[in-house]
């Protein structure tokens, strides 16, 4: 059994096209190789003025043409059922931001892996937070841009349990290549039994569930080393120089600048960071949770 | 073009100076001065691939941090791009070949050709500026994608700019190609006697003129935005990245031709140079160029087919993708063709020719993977169309441009290249290109995207094995270069035509005078490669 439902109508595609090319290829350079030799100047000392054959001319037009329409329409004919979603596919949010992927369960469920039910088709709405992105599953043969309001969707049914990657295909900055999750399949019973499971934050500080949720560790490590942003080690109480307006100044990082920073990322960079690559959170996270963000920083020493 | 006994001075010797070079209005100059500007832009990002090959052997960090590697890859793809490749054969050869080959003294707007190199120069300034200050050169790839484009704090802009700057050096190039052929092809040649290297820069130029401008407004666009934060194409202040999507490919796709119809010239002059007999299907090769060109311009979608593109729209624009194959196929047959019953001397521009028609058939096959909708949705953004496009422009569009080197080198210069070396050169890029970019199509099958600083270790294996293909095809290339070098200063004396070629370059001393013929070339009877030794197939019925 294939991975996904589009494995075969792809693969078949794949291999129908390289299949034929590969006749072409070696033929083609077989008689190529063969003249060269064969009609060498040691060979052959005196060539043949041959300026054409119509003949000849109209058999290499008609069987290209043909054979192209028949890669096009296997090509279509593969492609056309991703179009349209089933009506009664399961639908889930799949999220893309720099630079991590998370899903949105119809009954509220938050993950940064997919789990699916096999066998069952599924519907990914497809949400960007910032830059464009594409979610691709290798093994299903799947893959579609991720961008921002353009209400993009893929749709596939599982048919092989087991775990599979999900990568990033279009490139979105500094750590595209990390941008990375799994995809994993699934019976019935156990995705029910998943979905119930809700991990248990409780010993977790509110404030780092909100960091992990939001893909701030993504660019800010919590050990003090440099990523896109600075680090979350220490940083609370300590002086930095920030521009605002193009003009440096020094100021000391509080709560206030912390919240600010969340609201308005790009007033006030610190020195020798990038500006423009930080979203806004203040739609996304309310006053209480910033300041659970700032609590939770006070705690990283 | 008086019939003089006198011997004229070459080209190199009319004038001395500097400033005799670089104010020059000659086309042979101007091509030269061509050459070595991308030729010194090709060594530069050849080396920044090398460096992202090294980067790429092992997984993890090997030389550099992911913002370097986005920063580094993003130059190698705009220097190879604008400041290489699509310049590269029409504003080399075709400068310094195209009035020789009409039996002319120059092109029909010789200070329209000096300000195109001009601003070639300048637009590269603008490009290698935007390196030194700030957040340093652009970390988007050299196809700018918006909203990433217009939020990144590199400098985009001057980048950008550079491209913009670098079209019109293209798009005043291709009107002046246009009108030389139009205006100034010796008495006697019609559009049916002009070589085929003609042929195929007419149909090149008239994308210049016409396809060029769009993406001249598209960056503008860029710019604006960045500066002023107009929302055109950022999603968080009202605009649309699709629309930058397609106006992007309207003009991207087309200069993919651009770079290789001059390279199926060069081929086209090459094969019956080196076959001494005439081409195979002449008018066949000819109106495909132009058959190429114009089903090119409405195929731009073909790089979007994963975008969320409607299901008619991806209907249309991948049949017609499949169309352009047909034009091409026809080609790579009349190639073939003009092999058989020719008296084919084996030298290095005709390696390069055939080795052409390899990697391009290569190219166009992996081409019709991703013209196919289904096959594309896996296959699009991985490694595997980093391997195609390598294909054709480095294996196609690269190795035409060597061959064209090697074919003109004792034309230019008056001095044979050494032979012995040349074929060792050959022999190490034709392997090293193959051992270096067929690794890439099965690691894009296997599903590792493009654009990318590390991988999974499944992807290990394959990436060695191109990385090492990088250094073989690194010592073919400085064995070439430091050859042609050599040969440039100290080798043997040339004959004026070595090939016993019939296209009417070889009719004037080499290198050629100032104002290339000493006395009006002759036409060759019957067609511009009608060989007069060879035997008159006609005559046999």
């Amino acid at each position: 059994m294939n991975a996904s439902n589009f494995v075969e109508g792809v693969d078949f595609s794949l291999y129908m096209i390289m299949g034929i090319s590969l006749v072409f290829l070696i033929g083609i350079t077989v008689v190529m190789v063969y003249f060269l030799f064969r009609y060498s100047k040691k060979n052959n000392p005196v060539a043949t003025n041959i300026s054409h054959n119509n003949t000849l001319e109209v058999v290499w037009t008609v069987i290209p043409t043909l054979l192209v329409i028949m890669m096009f329409w296997y090509g279509w004919t593969g492609y056309k059922p991703m179009l349209t979603a089933p009506e009664d596919a399961i639908e889930i949010n799949a999220i893309g931001q720099m630079w991590k992927w998370s899903f949105e369960y119809p009954d509220g469920k938050i993950t940064d892996s997919l789990v699916v039910p096999i066998d069952e088709p599924v519907k990914l709405n497809l949400i960007s937070k910032d830059v464009n992105h594409s979610l691709y599953i290798p093994a299903f043969r799947i893959k579609q841009d991720v961008v921002r309001d353009a209400g993009n969707m893929m749709w596939f049914t599982a048919q092989k349990k087991g775990t599979y990657d999900i990568l990033c295909a279009e490139y979105c900055g500094q750590l595209h290549a990390y941008m990375l999750t799994t995809i994993t399949v699934m019976d019935r019973s156990d995705f029910d039994k998943w979905l119930l499971t809700e991990p248990d934050l409780s010993n977790q500080h509110p404030g780092l569930t909100i960091l992990q949720r939001n893909a701030c560790l993504s660019c800010h490590t919590r050990d003090g080393s440099r990523l896109v942003g600075p680090s979350f080690k220490g940083v609370m109480g300590t002086s930095e120089t920030v521009v605002i307006n193009g003009e440096e100044t020094e100021i000391t990082v509080d709560r206030a600048y912390i919240i600010e920073s969340m609201k308005n990322p790009n007033a006030a960079i610190v020195k020798g960071y990038q500006q423009g690559l930080m979203i806004s959170y203040e739609q996304i996270i309310s006053a209480e949770g910033m300041n659970q963000v700032v609590d939770y920083l006070e705690t990283i020493k | 073009m008086t019939a003089t006994a006198l011997p004229q001075p070459n080209f190199f010797q009319a004038k001395k100076g500097i400033a005799s070079w670089i104010f020059t209005l000659d086309h042979k100059r101007i091509g030269l001065l061509y050459l070595f500007s991308i030729g010194t832009f090709f060594i530069v990002a050849a080396g920044l691939g090398v460096l992202m090959r090294l980067e790429l052997l092992n997984p993890g960090r090997d030389l550099m941090d992911p913002q370097t590697y986005n920063q580094v890859f993003t130059l190698h793809g705009v220097i190879m791009i604008f400041l290489f490749i699509i310049p590269s054969i029409p504003a080399v050869f075709g400068n310094f070949a195209l009035p020789l080959l009409l039996g002319t003294d120059d092109v029909a707007f010789p200070k329209l050709n000096l300000l195109s190199w001009w601003l070639y120069i300048i637009g590269a300034f603008f490009a290698l500026g935007s390196l030194v200050y700030g957040e340093g050169g652009a970390d988007t790839g050299w196809t700018f994608y918006a909203p990433y484009s217009v939020k990144t704090g590199t400098n985009v802009t001057p980048t950008v700019l550079a491209a913009f700057i670098l079209g019109f050096s293209s798009i005043l190039t291709g009107l002046n190609f246009i009108v030389t052929i139009h205006r100034l092809r010796t008495p006697g040649m019609g559009f049916n006697q002009m070589p085929l290297f003609v042929w195929s820069l007419y149909a090149t130029a008239w994308i210049q003129l016409l396809a060029t401008p769009i993406i001249g407004i598209t960056l503008l666009m860029i710019v604006a935005e960045r500066v002023f934060g107009i929302g055109l194409f950022d999603p968080s202040i009202g605009g649309d990245p699709i629309l930058y999507q397609h106006l992007f490919w309207i003009y991207s796709h087309p200069a993919v031709y651009i770079m290789a119809l001059p390279a199926m010239g060069i081929v086209s002059e090459i094969i019956p140079t080196f076959a001494q007999r005439t081409i195979f299907g002449y008018k066949a090769i000819a109106y495909s160029s132009m058959a190429i060109a114009f089903v090119g311009y409405f195929v731009w979608g073909h790089h979007m087919f994963t975008s969320g593109m409607s299901g008619p729209a991806g209907f249309i624009f991948s049949i017609l993708t499949f169309f352009v194959a047909i034009p091409t196929a026809i080609k790579v047959f009349n190639w073939v063709a003009t092999l058989y019953k020719g008296s084919i001397n084996i030298q290095v521009p005709l390696l390069f020719a055939l080795a052409f028609i390899f990697n391009f058939m290569i190219g166009g096959f992996t081409g019709l993977v991703l013209g196919s909708l289904a096959a594309d949705v896996h296959v699009h953004d991985t490694y595997f169309v980093v391997g195609h496009f390598h294909y054709v422009m480095f294996g196609g569009a690269v190795f035409a441009f060597f061959g064209a080197l090697h074919y003109w080198f004792p034309k230019i210069w008056g001095k044979m290249y050494h032979k012995a070396t040349a074929n060792v050169a050959f022999v190490l890029l034709f392997v090293g290109f193959n051992v270096t970019y067929f690794p890439m199509l099965i690691l894009g099958l296997q599903g590792m995207p493009r654009r990318y600083y590390d991988y999974l270790p499944e992807f290990h294996g394959l990436n060695m094995v191109s990385t090492f293909g990088s250094w073989i095809m690194a010592s073919g290339l400085i064995i070439m270069i430091v050859n042609l070098f050599i040969s440039w200063k100290n080798g043997a004396k040339a004959p004026d035509n070595p090939w016993n070629g019939i296209t009417l370059e070889w009719q004037t001393s080499s290198p050629p005078p100032l104002h290339n013929f000493d006395k009006m070339p002759e036409l060759p009877e019957g067609g511009p490669y009608n060989y007069p030794d060879a035997i008159s197939h006609q005559e046999k019925n």
